[in-house]
């Protein structure tokens, strides 16, 4: 459905469009907007995680004290889904080991510990022209540079950047923003709009996009004044900031590129391929920082809210141990636990110690006040109040009752892999079912049974090639002894041969008797060779007759050259 | 009475009819059982349900041989995709049946003498090495069946379990309290 | 651990009840004001059978009472119970009707949510299975019958089976109009002549009965304000009764009834918005509750017309209740990004 006369402050109309479903939950913007984003000094150590992306891990490649320098890399990509990893300050490297992370697990993964010296000296960094550069070159810095998708997919950059000759119309830039507390793309727009949109015309540039739309939700309207002066200020071609009607999951990609072109872009199929692609702001800023000033991803904009006493924005550097990031905010005694990202769609932190990742937009410090615990779930009433509100159209009751039964089959037949995972759905349910959590264990026991059924299948197939190759073996074996015999049987019937030869004369001399047994082996073999008949001689072609014929010829010739007398000998 | 019977009998011999020839005509060539109870299994080539390898315990079971509940590698899960697949009652696993945690072999190599008995015994060709060379195990084509270790003359293979780590970590299936177990 | 959302929308299972029974006092009040407080009777009664029940089962069942008791579903199954059935039954047929109701219907198929047929409706059929005529004695309204017994009169008979003396049932109680149009009916009396002749007639159907069927259209038009409900059952159910109602109508009009007369009588008003719109059992997609709320409306009609019983309702809820999961499997909407494509 379309809605028709949302302005873009340009004077024209554009007519956005409706994803279904979507919530209102209470904002809760205006604790964290209020201030400008503070920039963190340098914390007493980095932990800095080898996966911070999506794909494989970056391979550390530094040593336990080495001194590295601002911007070095600390991790190379390994893989063609991957990115690397640098050190966010100057200092010497204390640990390669495994450390607690920012995964709901709990479990720790490697982690390379950098103690900052406090000089905050740089690696050598240079900028490039991206006008004048190859688009893979680009492609590659951004690699190298570490540059992933901020808005919390952490998808390296550079591998949604190649279009695969596909025609792209439209990049959108997502500054929508949709969960509850999170403000640091809001901060980012108000205070850095115009090297934004220098990332975005660099975005554009490698995409080849026709036309560059921004949307920011309207609940941010300093944002879209900073984002639309920007856009003035350095004359933008094709380039429209819309401020799009807020709502819960409007900042999901697939919802957003709905809402400003109308395309739906289904589950399993590539944005590019239907002419869109989608990038967080964030992104466009530190793809800018990359590729304009050669400057890797060293740190990001963290919103520090809930339960703190200064709720705010601030520039942390990648690594920073997030309890030091509370003490900056002012974190209360009362403070249960601490939420990473928001409260429909975060993650509760296992530990307070792990070092800021590059998907860490926020950090909610919660208390029973803030976030009372759930209610206990009661069974389902099937009233359909998620299905409501599902933007992806799915019909959350059935995923839950098939992840419930385990019938992974059939919830994936209800399009189990389209859900997003925002959390609509749970937000509504009156019986207060974790219904995330139940699409999250089937998706996670659906692809841990593939996975089981790819090495068993591998399994079964080297077993078989084994069993094969022992029958082969044996095989030859047998046809080894086959010849041996042959070979064994043919020397004794020419000794018998001989000697009945000798034995019917007497007198034949030594030579004689060779030159018989010579005789009785050619006889042998001529007779062999009578018996060998020639297979593929019946129904010959004309064209293979005569190709017959032709080197019949030419073998005759060659006979007679080599035996002048056999012929006579034959004759 | 008497038509009752007989039109009774005559669509009883009708419908017989017509369920015949539709068994025949719309008859479905579906996989043979085999290889059905094959898939299932979970292809370790161990021999720990009494056959050498997969395929002979999938025949054993299609011919009635075996009972459905000799995999231990294939878990309780495996039992009831069995179950399910011939339409016969679930059955636990016997004594001391019950499936181990996932392990890969591992060969000391400061005690391998290089005899190749391992490498003949593996299953699945996960053992590399020859004749006076060192023999290693490809992790990850080692599907745990434990065929090495009896052959190994120096018992220098041992069973190390896998670890879960962050890649293999995944969500459990949620269990939510209800009011307070007393 | 904790896990996302770590908000939710203030709504519970217990407020949508609630609701639900505030949308039931307008026709409870309108009762009250026709047949008397015999009905408040009968709420409480069976309101209290069905607590207990729950209570047992849930015991039975080794679930915890608290979160279950306070959900208030069996509160509402009571009440619907209570308003299908005449006012002046006796209690035990109340208490029949609601046990077996809950513990049968209910938790024998797993408890709340797990349900395919809807509670109060099952304990209606078995009840009018069971005892038919204690089904059928329904209070005549105010003012048109010759007596009209008071409070207490009405709890002593509830309770005891006795009449104060000089008065019978009969004097108490008339068929309803249905039950009168279908006797009549096949007794071969034209439309025209059953209406002007039945004593309970009033503007569109039965006197009392057809104002306490404007307390349920009311009650429900402020449930599809709540947005508790949606337009797509009641509106379709009610189109559908009205309109095989009206061809039959007018194809025949003397041995067909008009169709308002249908939407009136008896419960095809709470039917259309409280019972057929029960969650539990109604199919989950908009599309299945349009086929579930034709198919309902065909039954009633049909069964209204030329069943057995007088009043369609509960078997037509029940019949398409067993379509439910087939209705759900076929009427599944295509999913974001799927809409170009055949599948």
């Amino acid at each position: 459905m379309a809605i028709p006369g949302l302005s873009n402050g340009g004077g024209e109309v554009r007519t956005l469009h409706q994803f279904h479903g979507g919530v209102h939950p209470l904002i809760n913007k205006t604790q964290s907007n209020g201030t400008p984003i503070m920039v963190v000094k340098l914390p007493s150590k980095l932990v800095i995680a080898m996966n911070q992306h999506a794909g494989n891990s970056a391979k550390p490649c530094v040593e336990v004290g080495q001194r590295v320098l601002k911007g070095q890399a600390i991790g190379l990509p390994e893989g063609r889904v991957s990115s690397a990893v640098h050190a966010s300050t100057s200092g010497t490297v204390t640990a390669i080991d495994h450390q607690v992370v920012a995964h709901p697990s709990g479990l720790p993964d490697i982690c390379v510990t950098i103690v900052p010296d406090g000089l905050d000296e740089w690696a050598e960094r240079d900028g490039v022209d991206y006008q004048t550069t190859s688009h893979s070159e680009l492609r590659h810095i951004l690699r190298k540079a570490g540059v992933v998708g901020l808005g919390g997919a952490v998808y390296p950059s550079d591998m949604k950047l190649d279009a695969h000759k596909h025609k792209i119309k439209t990049l959108v830039l997502n500054g929508a923003e949709c969960e509850p507390y999170i403000t640091c793309d809001d901060l980012l727009m108000r205070e850095r709009a115009l090297e934004i949109l220098r990332g975005a015309e660099i975005l554009r540039e490698l995409l080849q996009a026709e036309e560059v739309l921004i949307g920011i939700e309207d609940n941010k309207p300093e944002a879209i004044a900073a984002m639309r002066a920007a856009v003035a200020a350095e004359q933008h071609v094709a380039m429209e900031v819309i401020a799009v009607p807020t709502v819960y999951p409007g900042g999901g990609a697939k919802q957003l590129i709905r809402v400003l072109t109308g395309i739906e872009v289904a589950a399993g199929v590539r944005s590019t391929e239907l002419g869109v692609q989608c990038f967080n702001v964030a992104t466009a800023y530190c793809a800018y920082r990359a590729i304009a000033h050669g400057e890797p991803l060293l740190s990001r904009i963290v919103t520090v809210t809930g339960n703190v006493e200064r709720p705010q924005n601030f520039e942390v550097l990648i690594g920073t141990p997030v309890n030091e990031l509370m003490a900056l905010a002012g974190n209360k005694s009362d403070t249960k636990g601490l939420i990473m990202g928001g409260p429909m769609m975060g993650v509760d932190l296992p530990d307070e110690t792990v070092g800021v990742t590059k998907a860490m937009n926020c950090v909610i410090a919660s208390s029973p006040a803030l976030f009372p615990p759930p209610a206990p779930a009661l069974p389902c009433i099937r009233c359909t109040r998620c299905a409501d509100v599902c933007p992806a159209e799915l019909q959350p009751q059935d995923l839950f009752w098939f992840a419930k039964a385990k019938n992974f089959g059939k919830a994936q037949e209800f399009h189990l892999f389209d859900c997003i995972e925002c959390g609509a759905c749970a937000y509504v349910c009156p019986s207060n079912i974790p219904l995330v959590q139940y699409y999250r264990f089937a998706k996670n026991e659906i692809w841990d049974r593939e996975n089981e059924t790819k090495a068993a299948e591998l399994a079964r197939e080297r077993h078989e090639y084994r069993q094969f190759r022992i029958e082969r073996e044996k095989q030859e074996k047998a046809d080894r002894l086959a010849q041996k015999e042959k070979a064994a049987m043919a020397a004794k019937q020419v000794a018998a041969e001989v000697s009945a030869m000798t034995a019917g004369n007497p007198e034949a001399s030594g030579d004689d008797t060779l030159q018989l047994r010579i005789d009785a082996a050619v006889e042998r073999a001529k007779q062999q060779a009578a018996e060998i008949k020639p297979a593929n001689t019946e129904q010959l072609t004309a064209a293979q007759q005569a190709d017959i014929a032709e080197i019949e010829a030419r073998r005759a010739k060659i006979r007679e050259l080599a035996h002048p007398d056999a012929k006579e000998r034959d004759e | 009475m008497i038509t009752a019977l007989l039109v009774m009998l005559g669509i009883a011999v009708l419908l017989g009819t017509v369920l015949g020839f539709s068994s025949i005509k719309f008859k479905v060539e579906g996989n043979p059982l085999v290889e059905k109870i094959d898939a299932v299994l979970p292809q370790t080539q161990c021999g720990q349900c009494g056959h050498p390898g997969c395929k002979p315990y999938a025949e054993a079971i299609a011919k009635g041989e075996a009972d459905i509940n000799q995999c231990p590698p294939g878990g309780e899960e495996g039992i009831q995709k069995l179950a399910d697949l011939l339409g016969v009652e679930f059955k636990p696993f016997g004594e001391g049946a019950a499936p181990k945690a996932k392990s890969v072999a591992l060969i000391d190599e400061n005690t391998c003498i290089g005899c190749t008995l391992c490498i003949q015994a593996c299953p699945v060709d996960a053992i590399v090495g020859a004749a006076k060379q060192m023999h290693t195990i490809i992790a990850k084509e080692c599907t745990g069946c434990e065929l090495c270790l009896a052959p190994c003359p120096v018992d220098c293979i041992i069973m190390m379990p896998i670890e879960g780590d962050i890649s293999t970590w995944k969500w459990q299936y949620p269990v939510y309290q209800m009011a307070v177990v007393k | 651990m904790l896990t996302p959302p770590f908000i939710t929308k203030p709504t519970s299972v217990s407020q949508i009840m609630l609701h639900v029974m505030l949308a039931l006092i307008p026709a409870i009040a309108l009762y009250v004001w026709f047949y008397g407080p015999a009905i408040l009777i009968s709420l409480t009664l069976a309101s209290v059978s069905a607590l207990a029940t729950e209570a047992l089962m849930l015991k039975l069942r080794n679930r915890p009472l608290a979160p279950f008791l306070k959900d208030n579903s069996a509160l509402l199954t009571a009440w619907l119970l209570a308003l299908s059935i005449p006012p002046l039954a006796p209690w035990w047929l109340v208490v029949v009707g609601t046990i077996f109701a809950i513990s049968i219907s209910k938790h024998l198929y797993g408890g709340l949510g797990n349900n395919p047929f809807n509670p109060a409706m099952i304990g209606y059929a078995a009840l009018i299975i069971s005892f038919p005529v204690h089904m059928t004695h329904w209070l005549t309204p105010h003012g048109l019958g010759e007596i009209s017994l008071t409070f207490s009169d009405q709890i002593n008979y509830i309770f005891s089976g006795l009449l104060p003396p000089n008065i019978t049932l009969d004097a108490i109680t008339m068929a309803t109009p249905l039950d009168t149009l279908k006797t009549q009916l096949h007794l071969d009396h034209p439309v025209k002549e059953i209406l002007a002749t039945m004593p309970i007639h009033g503007r569109l159907a039965g006197q009392g009965s057809e104002m306490v069927a404007l307390g349920f259209l009311l009650g429900g038009i402020y449930l599809l304000w709540a947005r508790i409900i949606t337009w797509h059952l009641p509106l379709v159910y009610l189109g559908t009764l009205f309109g095989i109602a009206e061809v039959f109508h007018l194809a025949d009009p003397q041995h067909f009834v008009g169709p308002l007369f249908h939407l009136f009588s008896g419960a095809a008003m709470i039917g259309a918005f409280f019972i057929l719109t029960d969650p539990v059992t109604s199919p989950t997609t908009h599309k299945g509750k349009i086929i579930f709320a034709v198919g309902a409306g065909l039954l009633t009609f049909l069964i209204r017309t030329f069943g057995g019983f007088p009043d369609g309702m509960a078997f037509a809820t029940l019949l398409m209740n067993l379509c439910v999961p087939l209705i759900d499997a076929y009427s599944q909407p295509k999913v974001f990004g799927q809409k170009g494509k055949s599948k």
